[in-house]
């Protein structure tokens, strides 16, 4: 008997350590799924915009692809936005990278540096593909890295009662007439603002959407050369203006932490007047209140500014990993989903503007709103300096806490821009 | 009989195998059964910790491929940096009051559940109350209480009903309040722990104490510091050395609250890290603000580990 118990003991054991090594030998020979078998080429696509896309639509598009590619296969890793960046910061880093990975144009040019996304100048030449047709281009270095295939635009959204409540009568389309119905809809009292500012430093993309952009829509620019121009009137005029706001007390309580969400929220409750905000949120918008009349409109400029209107967009971009091994066959999907129908098609369900040029996207079943910012669109031009800038989210934050000091009155205008140009120095300088 | 003992005292047949191969074997089937575990530990734990300690005296790491031995300077780096004395600053506050509260609102909750003046109903709706927040992921806390404390939230209204203030308070987006609402915060949805732990605990004083302590002639408070306390003190040690631990290493409540802003008013020593490594790609600077870290916790694993070992 204790021979067997001892026999058995060893048995186990030695299965144990047999079956722990083989567990841990499966572990490190795992495929990150680039893998090609019997001529059949499978391809995986991390990216956010299935998980915003109403459920099914996203599939449907890529199931097509795969209906005329049936040699390529598309494995959609969908998941929400800061999941994506997260898993591809670390895929990038490792370089283990998806072979077709969604992109943000704030990631873009770390993640060229890092030799994470390939070059895809390249596969267009190789793949005679016409890039006339893209609305645009990331490019660092003269190579193309990302290409936007639907195109977000953040227009001011007015709500329209309150506008009338206030007395106010028409749509500001200036700075001065803007901080007038601010102040107007605020007086209406209660906890009514005329303006929200996210300044949420976790996420300071605020900074893009809601303060530079009043830069962008008076043709001003944040960059001279490629290099930070911070300290420039156009510039200084912005933060001046956005603290004079701030003073006038038009701006909703909690900037300082205050998320994009929060903004969104207060403007559906009837808490603010007037938000800068993406397009994007119109349907949630009408969901969550129907019964709120509100209208987009082009950001306003400066009194007496005559040219083209800059208007803040984010995009759904696209690019590939250095690391695949069928950078062709993800490049055929790339130019599949910027092809003409199915770009109009996906900016159609994203609600979103195409990144090809000659895509158009169907209103016809879309709120009338989709129609009038498209006209915006064209009638200005997409403005976001941000895109392609090495850690710009980091850089955002820079400017971000600087804004903070000045609108607590702990700094002024001039020394916070020159802290912020310092800052900015430092990355891309 | 005679036959059972002989049978119990026969030698054993391996006896017949060579003594080497025997004594080899017997020693190798403890690390076969040891071998996952130990694995699983090189590999989850010893590994990681590892590299990133190897990160912390290199840069580049990570984003380039040619980083290069930097020695101590990321560690210069961060301890010379503003911010990063500002979130150990912020996080010692945050993790020391955080603490202090769990165990005396947890204290005093386990002892009113303990008590034999309320009944077996009462005392079940209360445990059910009081546990609730315990019950909730942190990513729910965090957006309820964004709710409530927005200057135009529920808190402000009762408070301002109450005639407490006279405008809405901005507790998350005020400078000087905002380290105090994460700490409200936490405190809120941690304290549920302490407060099953120390119910526990108190369950498990025998009655005899309390009735000798009485025919002693004490009075409630002479019972609760000379009979409760002495008796959860195990309790409450490796309950607070556990509760600074993670607090220290509490991330999602801050950074879906206030990011650590405003101002790096509730900078931590967890979103500083965070931040250097995925906003600014400093994974250098990020590693070495993270063994900083793992030292400090070490200390206080040190102090629970001894604790342990007393008990």
């Amino acid at each position: 008997m204790a021979v067997r118990a001892t026999r058995l003991k060893r048995v186990i054991g030695a299965m144990t350590a047999v079956a722990t090594v083989a567990f841990a030998a499966a572990c490190g020979s795992s495929d990150s799924g680039d893998a090609a078998s019997g001529g059949n080429v499978t391809l995986e696509f991390a990216q956010w915009w299935g998980a915003e896309l109403p459920a099914g639509e996203f599939d449907k598009i890529v199931n097509d692809f795969t209906a005329q590619n049936p040699n390529i296969k598309i494995k959609l890793l969908s998941a929400p936005y800061a999941s994506t960046k997260q898993q591809l910061i670390t895929g990038a880093a490792s370089k283990t990278l998806p072979d077709v990975v969604g992109l943000d144009g704030a990631w873009v040019n770390d993640f060229a540096k890092q030799g994470a996304i390939t070059d895809m100048s390249k596969l267009m030449t190789d793949a005679s593909y016409d890039p006339s047709q893209l609305a645009s281009q990331v490019q660092i270095g003269g190579k193309t890295y990302m290409i936007p295939v639907v195109n977000f635009v953040y227009p001011l959204f007015v709500n329209k009662d309150l506008l009338a409540k206030a007395g106010v009568a028409k749509t500001p389309t200036t700075r001065t007439e803007f901080l007038d119905a601010a102040k107007k809809i605020s007086a209406l009292g209660g906890d009514v603002k005329g303006w929200a500012l996210p300044l949420d430093t976790a996420v300071p993309n605020g900074v893009q959407n809601d303060v530079m952009s009043w830069l962008w829509a008076s043709g001003g620019s944040m960059l001279q050369d490629g290099k930070p121009a911070l300290q420039t009137p156009a510039v200084k005029s912005v933060v001046e203006y956005v603290k004079s706001l701030n003073d006038a007390g038009v701006i909703a309580p909690g900037s300082l932490t205050m998320k994009e969400q929060d903004k969104v929220e207060k403007f559906t409750n009837g808490q603010v007047g007037m938000m800068i905000d993406s397009l994007a949120h119109i349907n949630l918008i009408k969901k969550n209140q129907p019964n709120l009349k509100f209208e987009v409109a082009a950001l306003p400029a400066e009194d007496g500014y005559t040219g083209k209107r800059g208007i803040p967009y984010a995009s759904w971009g696209i690019g590939i990993s250095n690391s695949t091994k069928h950078k062709a066959e993800a490049f055929k999907f790339v130019s599949y989903l910027l092809s003409k129908d199915t770009n109009a098609k996906l900016s159609t369900i994203a609600n979103g503007f195409p990144g090809n040029k000659t895509a158009q996207p169907d209103f016809g079943d879309s709120d009338p709103l989709f129609k009038t910012a498209f006209d915006i669109y064209q009638q200005g031009y997409p403005a976001n300096e941000f895109v392609g800038l090495p850690k710009s989210e980091d850089l955002m934050r820079s400017f971000d806490e600087q804004l903070q000091l000045v609108l607590t009155n702990k700094a002024s205008v001039d020394d916070a821009l020159g802290k912020a140009q310092q800052s900015w120095s430092s990355v891309i300088g | 009989m005679s036959s059972l003992i002989a049978s119990q005292v026969a030698p054993p047949v391996e006896q017949a195998a060579p003594p080497k191969r025997k004594t080899l074997a017997r020693r190798l089937i403890p690390y076969g059964y040891l071998s996952p575990t130990a694995i699983l530990i090189v590999v989850l734990m010893v590994i990681p910790i590892a590299m990133v300690i190897s990160y912390s005296f290199r840069d580049n790491v990570i984003v380039q491929d040619n980083s290069v031995f930097a020695g101590l300077a990321n560690y210069t780096k961060v301890l010379t940096d503003a911010d990063f004395l500002t979130a150990i600053k912020n996080t010692a506050v945050f993790i020391s009051v955080s603490t202090v509260a769990h165990l005396v609102l947890g204290l005093a909750f386990a002892m009113m559940l303990n008590t034999p003046l309320l009944g077996g109903v009462t005392k079940a709706i209360f445990r059910i109350v009081y546990i609730l927040p315990w019950l909730f992921t942190i990513a729910v806390i965090a957006v309820i209480w964004r709710l409530l404390l927005d200057p135009s939230g529920v808190v402000n209204y009762v408070l301002h009903a109450f005639g407490a203030i006279q405008q809405g308070v901005n507790w998350l987006g005020d400078p000087g309040k905002a380290l105090w609402a994460v700490t409200f915060i936490n405190i809120w949805s941690g304290y549920p722990f302490f407060m099953i732990s120390l119910l526990a605990g108190l369950q498990g004083i025998p009655g005899d104490l309390y009735e000798a302590a009485a025919v002693d002639g004490t009075n409630w408070f002479q019972r609760f510091r000379h009979v409760t306390l002495p008796q959860l003190r195990p309790v409450i040690i490796s309950m607070a050395v556990l509760d600074l631990i993670w607090t220290s290493q509490q991330f999602a409540l801050i950074w879906m609250t206030t990011g650590g802003g405003p101002l790096h008013a509730t900078e931590m020593l967890s979103t500083y890290t965070y931040k250097q490594a995925f906003s600014e790609y400093e994974f250098a600077t990020a590693s070495a603000a993270a063994v900083i870290v793992l030292l400090l916790t070490m200390v206080l694993a040190f102090f629970y580990v001894r604790q342990q070992r007393e008990r």
